[in-house]
């Protein structure tokens, strides 16, 4: 095969391959992308059925468990709260007044079942959504994130 | 005075880097400058060896007038832990990582094989550039050496997730990859600047490539074991961004591994394996950034302040820039290509580059586009697993497929029917396995992905055998006395086969279970009953647990504890789970806490069974030890090609 011939074929594989992911990339991200909302904004922006995620403090007091081993607790930026119930073990980190980030499908009017929950990591981080969201809310106690 | 002198021998090791940064670049072929250049980088790197030292020093006698002391470390710590908290904060890890640069440039500066001088001395000095813009980065916006003032009496502790002997080696190990990478970097730029390759650089690319992607693929595995045994959630790997900033820089280090095999045996390829190189460093610095800078959401991430984000933004600007900027300019002049068709060893290790590079492109958008939308809309989103199972799974599953054929593909021009003959009872065994996983798990993409891990496992069984047999009878002799390169890519095959069946395996058939037990209480679960002893109360070192204690019965029978701690430091419990491994599968428990209010006295259990998991673990074990090996053949060959009358022919 000549040099020119080869370079071509390289040049339109190499498209092929390009394009293929560019179209997967489009399609997978309109259908896997996780919005996540603060208690106060998730009645007003999530669709029904949607997958999101919020983000809030663990407010004091709420964390029980229910007859089934469900962690049930309510998450809040101050001005609204969201119960939610989780089926698993918390994250290390998970505790009355941290931040939270809780994964899950919105269902309007029902407890937020989650199933990934996701607390700060160590002693001074905290998920940034949660910071971003404690802030517009005029919440945040700390440094910067 | 320690840390004082530590940031002294710091700021010669950069005068030292920028010496030879200078010196090599203009030392063309002048022999003095070229020694000074060499001398420089020997300076830099004995500075910086005392520099690390020092700082370990000052972890050992927790001097916590020193910031980064106090921040991570404690008295109590067992000293193995005094000495990882060196490296396990970000202040340290910087000062290793300009620690292994500097490392690599001495090492470059002894070994250079037979290269012309001009390509020698300007890799080295580009390798002086990458060490010195790392420390001015590590001395003026992290420095390890900052003194506290007032000096407090106790320090706050190394996280205590982080107390672990795989994580103590995992930083280190990555950032010999990461920093691995630097030298192909160098020696690329050199390239360029020189306008030409030659056989020897070809040569001499080769183990600092196979060096540093042996060093990822050991350091990724570590990160990967360490998350599954110790934050207690029972997965391994959670395409988290922390994650991603390493598996990037690894997939692109596997495609340059292969490209420069071509360059180096076939003389083509060149400007393509220059390329590599050049984003190879460039995602291992952006893995370095992601990390390091706090710009991401993640369990992982620090929190840091936003000046040193920028910082490491620009040299990734500045290494990619120039790269990239020298690439478009001198590339054309590089071409010494010999011809090949499609269908040949070179076509299909194209194709492996094409599929790896469009896969880190995946990960690169996964990654990043959450950034860029909060960036430009203001609106935070998160892109998880279904992203990556659809978008990045296809091009690896296509180098997989071609994985097994390439190795038995002529050079040059192949016969794909003679290729293909010794891959029948591949194919065979392959779509066997596909059936019999969807008859029996009825999941379709776990029977295609676990169908292609056979194929890998007996694909690389099939070119041993065929190796073997080339030019005589198969004798054990001659099976032994294969060449280590042979072993090596056995190996390294063998363990992407391992692992993907593995990896499927386990994603696909995990079961896992939360169970309220009260002590005594059992529970059937994975064909085992597990039953709850008791919850005691245990002293550690610098811990208090308390620890559950099982028995498990059936198809195993054995006592298993795990263990839920509170640090004497301070912080939240964390977990100890308990792995119980058998042949096939890890039973593994995690302890809750303890229930409230009706039940009290009960604990939660997390149960959970992960089949294969041991697969996923040894896979990628046998890769890295494929490279591993692969650095013995090349040692080998070496030494060999210093005795011709000796030398083997090569495979």
């Amino acid at each position: 095969m000549r040099k020119r011939d080869a370079r071509l074929i390289f040049i339109l594989v190499a498209g092929a391959l390009v394009a293929l992911a560019a179209t997967l990339i489009l399609f997978a991200l309109r259908d896997s992308v996780v919005y996540f909302y603060a208690p106060s904004e998730l009645a007003q922006k999530a669709k029904a059925g949607e997958r999101v995620r919020i983000g809030g403090l663990v407010a004091a007091g709420s964390v029980s468990r229910d007859g089934a081993g469900h962690l049930l607790f309510t998450v809040t930026d101050g001005a609204n709260d969201i119960p939610v119930s989780y089926d698993g073990q918390p994250p290390d980190l998970f505790r009355e007044g941290q931040g939270i980030v809780a994964e899950g499908r919105y269902a309007p009017g029902a407890r937020f079942a989650a199933d990934t929950l996701l607390a700060k990591h160590d002693e001074t981080y905290m998920p940034r959504e949660v910071a971003e969201a404690l802030k517009a809310r005029g919440e945040w106690k700390g440094g910067a994130p | 005075m320690i840390a004082e002198f530590g940031a002294f021998l710091a700021a010669v090791a950069l005068i030292a880097s920028l010496a030879q940064g200078a010196l090599g670049i203009y030392a063309r072929e002048d022999a003095r400058r070229a020694a000074a250049a060499k001398a420089c980088a020997e300076i830099a790197s004995v500075a910086m060896a005392g520099a690390f030292i020092l700082l370990i020093t000052l972890f050992v006698r927790s001097d916590f007038t020193v910031a980064v002391v106090f921040n991570n470390s404690h008295t109590d710590k067992p000293l193995i832990y005094k000495i990882a908290g060196a490296w396990g904060n970000h202040e340290g890890s910087m000062l290793l990582w300009c620690l292994v640069s500097a490392m690599f440039g001495l090492a470059m500066a002894h070994a250079h094989g037979n290269m012309s001088r001009g390509l020698w001395t300007r890799a080295l000095g580009v390798q002086g550039w990458v060490s010195a813009g790392a420390l001015i980065y590590t001395l003026v916006l992290s420095n390890p050496f900052a003194r506290l003032d007032p000096a407090p009496f106790q320090g706050q502790s190394l996280n205590p997730l982080l107390q672990d002997p795989a994580l103590a080696l995992h930083p280190p190990m990555l950032y010999l990859g990461y920093v691995g990478l630097s030298a192909p970097f160098s020696l690329a730029l050199a390239a360029l600047i020189e306008g030409k390759v030659d056989e020897a650089w070809a040569r001499a690319l080769r183990p600092w490539t196979l060096a540093a992607w042996t060093c990822l693929t050991f350091g990724i595995t570590l990160g990967s074991y360490w998350a599954y045994y110790e934050l207690g959630w029972g997965g391994w790997w959670f395409w988290d961004p922390v994650e991603n900033a390493s598996f990037m820089p690894w997939l692109a280090a596997t495609a340059l591994v292969h490209s420069a095999i071509v360059t180096e045996r076939r003389g083509s390829l060149a400007g393509w394996t220059i390329l590599l190189a050049i984003i190879g460093f460039s995602l291992a610095l952006l893995g370095t950034f992601l990390v390091r800078s706090g710009v991401l959401t993640s369990v992982h991430a620090f929190a840091v302040d936003p000046r040193r984000g920028v910082a490491v933004l620009v040299l990734i600007a500045l290494a990619a820039g120039s790269g990239l900027t020298l690439y478009g300019l001198r590339a054309p002049m590089l071409q010494r290509a010999t011809g090949f068709t499609a269908i040949s060893r070179e076509g299909l290790l194209v194709l492996n580059n094409l599929g790896l590079a469009v896969a880190a492109g995946v990960v690169l958008v996964g990654t990043l586009y959450p950034l860029a939308v909060e960036a430009v809309t203001g609106r935070l989103i998160s892109v998880g697993p279904p992203f990556f199972n659809l978008a990045f799974a296809p091009f690896v599953g296509a180098v997989l497929l071609a994985m097994p054929l390439a190795p038995l593909l002529a050079w040059r021009r192949g016969d794909p029917k003679q290729a293909l003959r010794p891959l029948w009872v591949a194919a065979g065994v392959a779509a066997a396995t596909f059936v019999l996983v969807l008859i029996f798990g009825r999941k379709a993409w776990a029977a295609i992905g676990i169908g292609v891990g056979a194929w890998l496992v007996m694909g690389v069984a099939s070119y041993l055998w065929v190796r073997w047999g080339r030019g005589g009878k198969r004798t054990l002799g001659r099976f032994f006395a294969l060449p280590l390169a042979v072993w090596a890519l056995t190996l390294a095959h063998l363990g992407a086969g391992v692992f993907v069946i593995g990896a499927l395996t386990e994603t696909n058939f995990r079961t896992e279970r939360a169970f309220e037990l009260n002590p005594g209480q059992t529970v059937a679960f994975a064909n085992r009953r597990v039953t709850l002893l008791e919850v005691v109360d245990v002293r550690g070192p610098n811990y208090r647990a308390a620890r559950a204690n099982f028995r498990i019965e059936g198809v195993q029978a054995r006592a298993l504890s795990a263990e839920r701690r509170v640090y004497d430091a301070g912080g939240a419990p964390t977990t100890e789970v308990g792995i119980a491994p058998s042949l096939t599968s890890d039973l593994y428990i995690a302890l809750g806490e303890p229930s409230r209010g009706a039940n009290a006295g009960a604990w939660i259990v997390r149960l959970y069974h992960n089949p294969a998991v041991h697969l996923i673990f040894g896979g990628a074990a046998l890769i890295g030890l494929g490279g591993f090996v692969g650095l013995a053949a090349l040692a080998r060959r070496k030494r060999t090609a210093l005795a011709p009358e000796a030398a083997p022919a090569q495979p």
